[in-house]
């Protein structure tokens, strides 16, 4: 068994009901408690009445147990479940907008975005703008490939995941 | 069918949740409310401080075990309730909270009177909730009543939009609401109760903690029952005393900064540790390295988030603690024989004896002693409240109590003030029963403006005031840990406690020696009015023993 105290990165999946406040509950909750967000995404899922609220939390074993029973005990959280990285789906999406001053770089960088199934998705004279999906670590390599050329502005959604399989937390 | 306003529709749900009492202030956006409420045999009882109304509330509930209801308007009436509100949240209090908001199309526009009393209250309730439509109401106020008494109970706020008490609606009241509401299942895993059950009977010198969640769940008599049979000491909390007669021989007191000799001695030898409906508090550990790092521990707790939140247990059962108790109880009477132990015995007489011993026999008037003499005068079935503060742990170590829900007082957050209001509201829970608010000056001042409630509203308490013109454990702790530094503390001879009882109509008596006392208290008992016993103290007194903060229950402070 490994030691209780090792760090690592937990992702925390919540079924939550789908109205106003709910996600003001859960970050207050974190806030108060003193448990840090690393990132949290938030949409509807295949229930119009729930939505699904996605965090990873970097810690050890006891904090993420603490994190989860205590978002268990919100009125409007349905379900938590700490998701198994082994096997679960994992999903990030980033608009990154890159300095392209020339043909050279635009070439370059399409080509770059082509080798991580990206899409450009918004050209201007200075600038490309491109989509990645993918794991955390595969944009966290596109966007390193891409920095030299000088990154203007990026946007990530932060992670969504789903369990593998049949399974279903809802 | 009847057609009726969101207010009125609130009150009839009230009426239909057993709702007896209010405590509250009226104001511009819960003016409907009141209207309501003029019409409802439910009494309203006009305070003068929300903050009280929100105490009374919470006293209200410690006694009766019912939820307490309080109201008030938005803005600064709302505020003043959240001292009140984090009070319960902290000792897991049952109370609904009601106020009133600005109308719903000036929300968010900085309206008079207007606060985000949903933010400011989400940490400190078990849930609140903002009304949108007055249909909504009935099964809103339904929810808040179950979540305020169900599992670990707390309170919750219902905040209610101007518009949203003025607009009408068709409703069937006889009907019922169908509550979607999780019942979380409160049962003991049968294999944990194993668990516990192996070790409790392999056990050397075990040890009971019993918690507030003993006296939540009315598990008094199981406890006992285990406590019994396994012939072990019960230690209790703050919020647990009362849990078992503090006059039983295996009943050792409070645990914990100012525990008993008995309890802070009798934990370090302890091998297994029962530990039944309670939280770990710093104040019941101590440095929580050194809190029975050797013994196992055994932890019954309904709200699973406790479990491993302060100290990791052993054998962790999420469970009410009655239902707990009572499945322990049957395996464990066929595991062990009832043993004697009569070396134990001597030894808890022992020690509860270095405690009490100087209390008892003591001549002067001195805090120890007057709580030794108000236990004597009091019926057992009396309520005694506390303030907070030096007054709080001289009542904790001395005044013993005999039953559940008849000591009430400010323990996670420890709010002084709390003590008087929080009489109040027992009163009226228990108006057959005496109430008596130990309190202190310091603390006495903060809320004693409600002497106008007691009087004008016919609720007699007796408030004895053990006046040090100090901030006595702010005192204690600067003289004890800061070279006797004493800075702010000082409050002088304001005000003149027994002018200030004539002043509100309530009748106050000033007392010198034991015999006083004894005179006074007893004719305070049977007053018809508030009675505020002012009993001047020497300065200095210490409220021991003491564990210095951050130390571990080892290195208790006793003479």
């Amino acid at each position: 068994m490994e030691p209780k105290n090792t760090t690592q990165e937990y992702i925390v999946s919540a079924i939550v009901e789908h109205r106003p406040g709910v996600l003001f509950r859960v970050s207050n909750l974190f806030r108060r408690r003193g448990f840090n967000i690393q990132s949290i995404s938030v949409g509807s899922t295949e229930r119009k009445e729930f939505a699904r609220i996605t965090i990873t939390v970097s810690g050890d074993e006891k904090l993420v147990e603490q994190i989860v029973k205590q978002l268990r005990k919100l009125i409007e959280v349905v379900k938590v479940s700490i998701l198994d990285p082994k096997n679960t789906v994992v999903r990030e999406l980033a608009l990154v907008k890159v300095a392209a001053p020339d043909y050279k770089a635009k070439a370059d960088i399409i080509n770059y975005a082509e080798i991580f199934k990206g899409r450009v998705v918004d050209v201007s004279h200075k600038s490309l703008t491109i989509e990645v999906t993918g794991g955390p670590d595969k944009i966290d390599a596109f966007i390193n490939v891409l920095k030299p050329y000088g990154i203007k502005e990026m946007a990530r959604t932060g992670i969504t995941a789903l369990q593998r399989g049949e399974s279903q937390i809802t | 069918m009847v057609v009726v306003n969101g207010a009125r529709a609130l009150v009839k749900t009230l009426e239909k949740q057993g709702v007896k009492v209010i405590f509250g202030i009226p104001g511009g956006a819960v003016l409907d409310i009141c209207e309501a409420l003029a019409d409802s045999s439910i009494r309203t009882i006009l305070t003068r401080h929300e903050q009280c109304a929100a105490h009374a509330a919470d006293g209200y509930a410690r006694a009766s075990g019912q939820v307490g209801v309080c109201l008030a308007t938005s803005g600064p009436g709302a505020t003043n309730l959240v001292t009140g509100i984090a009070t319960a949240y902290m000792d897991s209090s049952p109370i609904v909270a009601f106020t009133g908001q600005v109308p719903m199309r000036l929300i968010g526009r900085d309206a008079f009177q207007e606060v985000d009393i949903i933010g400011i209250t989400c940490p400190i309730t078990k849930h609140n909730f903002q009304v949108e439509r007055a249909s909504d109401i009935p099964l809103i106020v339904e929810k808040a009543f179950r979540i305020a008494s169900s599992g670990r109970p707390g309170p919750v706020l219902v905040d209610i939009p101007k518009n949203v008490q003025i607009e009408l609606f068709d409703v069937e009241f006889d009907g019922g609401f169908e509550v979607a509401f999780r019942q979380p299942n409160h049962a003991p895993h049968p294999l944990q109760v194993k668990k516990a059950v192996d070790l409790l009977a392999s056990a050397e010198s075990p040890m009971i903690i019993a918690g507030g969640g003993v006296i939540a769940s009315n598990a008094s008599q199981e406890l006992l029952a285990v406590a019994e049979l396994l012939m072990a000491p019960v230690a209790t909390t703050l919020m647990g005393k009362g849990a078992i007669p503090e006059n039983h021989p295996l009943a050792t007191g409070l645990l914990g900064m100012h525990g008993t000799v008995a309890s802070n001695r009798l934990i370090q030898e302890a091998d297994v540790v029962l530990a039944v409906g309670m939280r770990f508090s710093d104040r019941t550990t101590g440095k929580l390295e050194e809190f029975c790092s050797d013994a196992k521990i055994i932890h019954i707790e309904v709200d699973a988030a406790e479990i491993g939140k302060n100290i990791e247990a052993d054998v962790p059962i999420v469970a009410d603690a009655k239902q707990a108790l009572q499945e322990i109880y049957k395996l464990l009477k066929m595991k062990v024989v009832k043993r004697e132990r009569t070396a134990l015995m001597a030894k808890i007489k022992e020690l509860k004896e270095q405690l009490e011993g100087k209390a008892n026999c003591e001549r002067e008037l001195k805090p120890p002693r007057l709580m030794v003499e108000i236990r004597r005068v009091l019926p057992e079935n009396a309520i005694i409240t506390t303030e907070v503060g030096q007054n709080q742990m001289w009542a904790a170590l001395y005044l013993k109590v005999y039953k559940p829900r008849t000591f009430i007082s400010s323990g996670g957050l420890g709010t002084m003030g709390f003590g008087f209001p929080a009489a109040l509201g027992a009163k009226v829970a228990c108006p057959e029963v005496p109430v008596v608010d130990i309190a202190g000056d310091g603390s006495f001042i903060m809320t004693e403006q409600d002497l106008a409630t007691s009087v004008e509203e016919n609720i007699p308490v007796t408030i004895v005031v053990l006046n040090n013109s100090l901030l006595g454990m702010v005192a204690q702790w600067q003289r004890l840990f800061y070279n006797r530094r004493y800075f702010a503390v000082n409050l002088g001879k304001v005000p003149d406690f027994v002018k200030l009882a004539e002043a509100y109509g309530a009748q106050g008596f000033r007392v010198k020696t034991l015999e006083e006392f004894s005179s006074v208290f007893k004719k305070a008992l049977q007053s018809s009015v508030t009675t505020v016993i002012d009993v001047p103290i020497l300065p200095e007194e210490n409220v021991l023993p003491m564990v210095p903060p951050g130390k571990g229950l080892k290195w208790m402070i006793w003479e």
